[in-house]
């Protein structure tokens, strides 16, 4: 089981790193065309230099971030609560975000491994304690602004509720979908961010 | 002491309540660290000082250590170690704190729950900034119903003041103040009431404190004699028991005396033309304007036939300062400022007479004492007071013309609690817009009915009498009264409604997820909001819906705030609702595909999916979404794609029902969210009104 998890965990990442050819696309630059230029992280990926060092900028980075953010708007895997989060980091908490990602990276990797250990156990009956789990999976799901995993728990919760022991599985694990993707792709935006922090610190002649 | 209590209190209270918000700690429980984290940040936001916990035992310890350290609580529902009903009971039991309750679930079941354990409020998770602002209203409140329950009969008494005002922020030392600033009038009288009523908790039948030797009678103390002679019935009418009635601080067994003496010497000639005056009325019912011009005192010849009182009111009122229309009774000067009103008030006085039964238009027989009393009692010598009566009736009856009468017999003619504030209020406005406040003011009058019987009768009345002028007043008074009789209706619809959902709102099941009845409520909710910004009173009718609101005690004061979160949450409802249906995620690829519309779909990715999603199990497609998704990095186009196949495959009917109720939501969630930012706007600005003023 446990390798199952790690696999469903990362099998998106893999799936991911398998990615940095494609283009993303952003809404806020308007259409891009399909030879657009690439992101930083392809560039990084190509040369193998650690992004901050690509003398990118870091406005490039900002870029990549806003677009990455943009993308998982419209995809609806993050909705307004996760521009509340942010707009609470400011200088007297200048990592507030990532921090109360972090927990809650923590605490639902947590929450749904016991999700899965109840739902896997033959004699799977306590629908209620699984309730309370998922309960505060959807909680915190909702206050970070995880849209899509939320509405994930919704049908799960609803599954629950009917005592569907196989609809709660089903449910699961689109959760752990839909967890995973998120997990990434905030991975991939802390990143961003670190790195635009780093090369905005850092100077470069600036290279063709 | 009293003015310095008075301000003291309201300085307090500023002084107090700028900063307030700010600093306002706040204990915030909840066994999640991701959103204790963010709650902590949020309120550290909204410059809160926060305490967090995540175990519901330390923060009762920490509550018993000292209850003073906290002004409010925030608590998760559902806790492992303790049930936060539990707590939230517990805390309202020892400590009297406000509690605000947290989840993520909007079970109205829990909600429910929430409610008879007492606690202020219901949030849902995710908590948002915005709401969190608001919450400092649920410290506040509680401390004015505290307060209040104190004071309850000082302010019910002098009901100077919107009741919702009272109910919703300003202490009643403010409205106090209020009271005083409004009716100057009764301006000592006012402050010797609240005074007494804030110490005493019960307005005082002695005439403890007077401090007037001579007691004028002004037009709400006349109503009150009135009201109280009705009430004993004019033959038992015993002027201690007129006093007692009254409840009229500084107001001696003798003064009721006299004043009842003459009273009943003017009923006995009034009731002589009544039938006279019913013709009159009658014949003269329709024509308002004409009747407006003010003609010699001839015009008053046979009004003096009413004896002492009507003479002197005519002469007063042919000296009445210039309006539109009465001008012309100005001739003689120097006499006492009653004028029209006065008149309209006889008019209205032996109308209600001659229709005989006298206890039936008692109400309306103050209008005619006060000026009557006045006038045989200060002839010709108008004090300062009366003056500033007089002037404020001037004021009334120079605004509005043929409606001057009107204005101050319809105001004259309400009863305790709306009525005064409003006349007061209205006369020093002098706007047409009183109008309304009128049927507002009779409506909130408990003999309503009672006043438009007598209004009919009053119109048929008041044409008995030969004079033009006065019976103008008294015509188009009456006449226009029937008016506002009709307009009493719309008002007593629109306030019926706006109240409705005060009690509809928090009484029953706010958040059934049944769509239907969220969908009612929403209506209900909508309505009321458009019912409020269509009152051209807004506050008074905010005022009147929050005042149910707050006056009633216990669970009910916080359902003021509930309903704007009640409202938010029937916003959260339906989503909730949606993805409990589990066909969120179709929603949500609706939205998504929505959003991506513009998109061109470039990717052939789709392509060889398309077959494989054909198939009927959608949970399967769903299934395959997600790797879909991620496989494609989320391409946009792929996206749309495959919204587009989803919904192809899905069950059409599915999906139309969604995209309709989706709509429908939608629709009924941006009429909601108007309606609530209206009630917000409106109950916040109600707030900010009463707390600035």
């Amino acid at each position: 089981m446990e390798r199952e998890k790690t696999d469903i965990f990362s099998r998106e990442s893999q799936r991911e790193s398998g990615r940095k050819g494609k283009q993303l696309s952003g809404r806020g630059e308007g259409l891009e065309p399909q030879v657009a230029e690439e992101t930083a992280r392809e560039s990084s990926a190509k040369t193998g230099l650690p992004l901050w060092m690509l003398g990118l900028g870091a406005d490039r980075l900002r870029a990549d971030m806003n677009r990455l953010l943009a993308l998982l708007f419209h995809q609806g895997v993050l909705d307004e609560q996760f521009l509340q989060l942010q707009q609470l980091q400011d200088e007297t908490s200048p990592n507030f975000v990532s921090e109360v990602v972090n927990i809650y990276f923590h605490e639902s990797e947590k929450l749904l491994r016991n999700l899965r250990g109840l739902l896997m156990d033959r004699e799977f009956s306590d629908y209620k304690k699984m309730g309370i789990h998922l309960n505060q999976f959807m909680g915190s799901s909702s206050s970070i602004g995880a849209k899509r995993v939320r509405n994930v728990c919704v049908a799960f919760r609803a599954a629950s509720e009917q005592n569907n022991r196989a609809g709660c599985l089903r449910a699961l694990e689109l959760v752990e979908h839909e967890y995973c993707y998120l997990k990434n792709k905030l991975h991939e935006l802390f990143q961003l961010e670190q790195q635009r922090v780093l090369a905005a610190g850092v100077r470069y002649p600036i290279q063709n | 002491m009293t003015v310095e209590e008075r301000k003291g209190g309201l300085a307090g209270e500023d002084g107090v309540k700028d900063p307030f918000p700010v600093g306002m700690r706040v204990l915030a429980v909840d066994d999640d660290p991701t959103c204790l984290m963010l709650l902590d940040g949020l309120l550290r936001r909204c410059q809160y000082q926060v305490t967090t916990t995540n175990q519901a035992i330390t923060a009762l310890k920490m509550l018993r250590e000292n209850k003073n350290n906290f002004d409010l609580v925030i608590s998760d529902v559902s806790m492992p170690d303790m049930d936060g009903f539990k707590l939230l009971e517990l805390v309202g039991l020892e400590m009297d704190l406000p509690v605000i309750m947290l989840s993520s679930h909007s079970d109205p079941k829990l909600v429910m729950r929430g409610i008879t354990h007492g606690a202020c409020d219901y949030l849902l998770k995710p908590v948002r900034i915005e709401e969190l602002k608001n919450i400092w209203q649920h410290v506040i409140r509680r401390k004015k119903i505290d307060s209040k329950d104190q004071n309850k009969s000082a302010d019910q008494d002098n009901a100077l003041h919107a009741d919702g005002e009272g109910g919703e922020g300003p202490p009643s030392s403010s409205n106090a103040d209020q009271n005083g600033k409004l009716n100057r009038k009764r301006k000592d009288q006012n402050e010797d009431e609240e005074e007494e009523g804030e110490e005493n908790g019960e307005e005082n039948e002695d005439p403890s404190s007077q401090k007037k030797p001579r007691v004028v009678w002004s037009v709400e103390l006349h109503r009150k004699f009135v009201a109280a002679v009705n009430q004993l019935g004019i033959e038992k009418a015993v002027p201690k028991r007129i006093l007692d009635l009254m409840n009229v601080e500084g107001l001696t067994r003798e003064n009721v005396a006299s004043h009842l003496q003459k009273y009943r010497l003017y009923l006995k000639r009034i009731s002589c033309v009544a039938t006279q005056q019913a013709n009159m009325v009658a014949a003269f019912g329709a024509k308002d304007s004409s009747y407006m011009r003010m003609g010699s005192l001839d015009g008053f010849g046979d009004f003096r036939g009413l004896a002492g009182p009507g003479r002197l009111n005519s002469t007063a009122m042919s000296s009445y300062p210039p309006s539109g229309m009465l001008g012309r009774l100005n001739s003689p000067a120097g006499l006492s400022l009653r004028g029209l009103t006065s008149s309209g008030l006889i008019q209205t006085g032996h109308a209600q007479n001659s229709s005989n039964s006298v206890n039936t238009h008692g109400k309306l027989q103050p209008v005619v004492l006060p000026t009557n009393q006045s006038a045989s009692l200060f002839q010709g010598i108008p004090t300062s007071l009366e003056l500033d009566q007089l002037q404020q009736r001037k004021c009334i009856s120079t605004q509005r013309g043929e409606f001057s009468s009107v204005d101050n017999t319809t105001v004259f003619t309400t009863a305790n609690g709306f009525p005064d504030s409003r006349m007061t209020v209205h006369s020093s406005s002098n706007s047409l817009s009183n109008a309304p406040s009128n049927p507002l003011m009779l409506q909130s009058n408990p003999q309503q009915t009672l006043c438009r019987g007598g209004l009919a009768n009053q119109s048929s009345l008041k044409a008995v009498t030969l004079n033009p002028e006065p019976y103008t007043m008294g015509v188009s008074g009456s006449s226009n009264f029937l008016d506002h009789g009709r307009c009493n209706e719309n008002w007593q619809s629109a306030l019926q409604l706006s109240k409705f959902p005060s009690n509809s709102l928090p009484l029953s099941e706010p958040l059934n997820c049944d769509p239907l009845t969220t969908n009612n409520l929403r209506e209900h909710i909508s309505s009321t909001g458009s019912h409020i910004r269509r009152s051209p009173i807004d506050f008074s009718a905010t005022s009147v819906l929050a005042g149910p609101l707050e006056d009633s005690r216990g669970e009910m004061p916080c359902q003021s705030g509930l309903i704007g979160n009640v409202v938010q949450n029937i916003n959260y409802a339906p989503k909730q609702r949606w993805e409990e249906q589990k066909q969120d995620y179709t929603q949500s690829s609706n939205h998504v595909f929505g959003t991506l519309n513009s998109i061109i779909p470039a990717n052939n990715v789709m392509g060889p999916l398309n077959h494989s999603l054909d198939q009927n199990n959608a949970a399967c497609n769903r299934k395959m979404d997600m790797p879909l998704i991620s496989q494609s990095n989320a391409s946009s186009s792929s996206l749309v794609q495959h919204s587009e196949v989803e919904k192809s495959a899905m069950d059409t009917k599915m999906v139309s029902n969604e995209d309709y109720l989706l709509e429908q939501t939608k629709s009924q969630d941006g009429l909601i969210h108007n309606s609530y930012e209206s009630l917000d706007d409106l109950m916040s600005a109600m707030i900010k009104r009463s707390l600035g003023s």
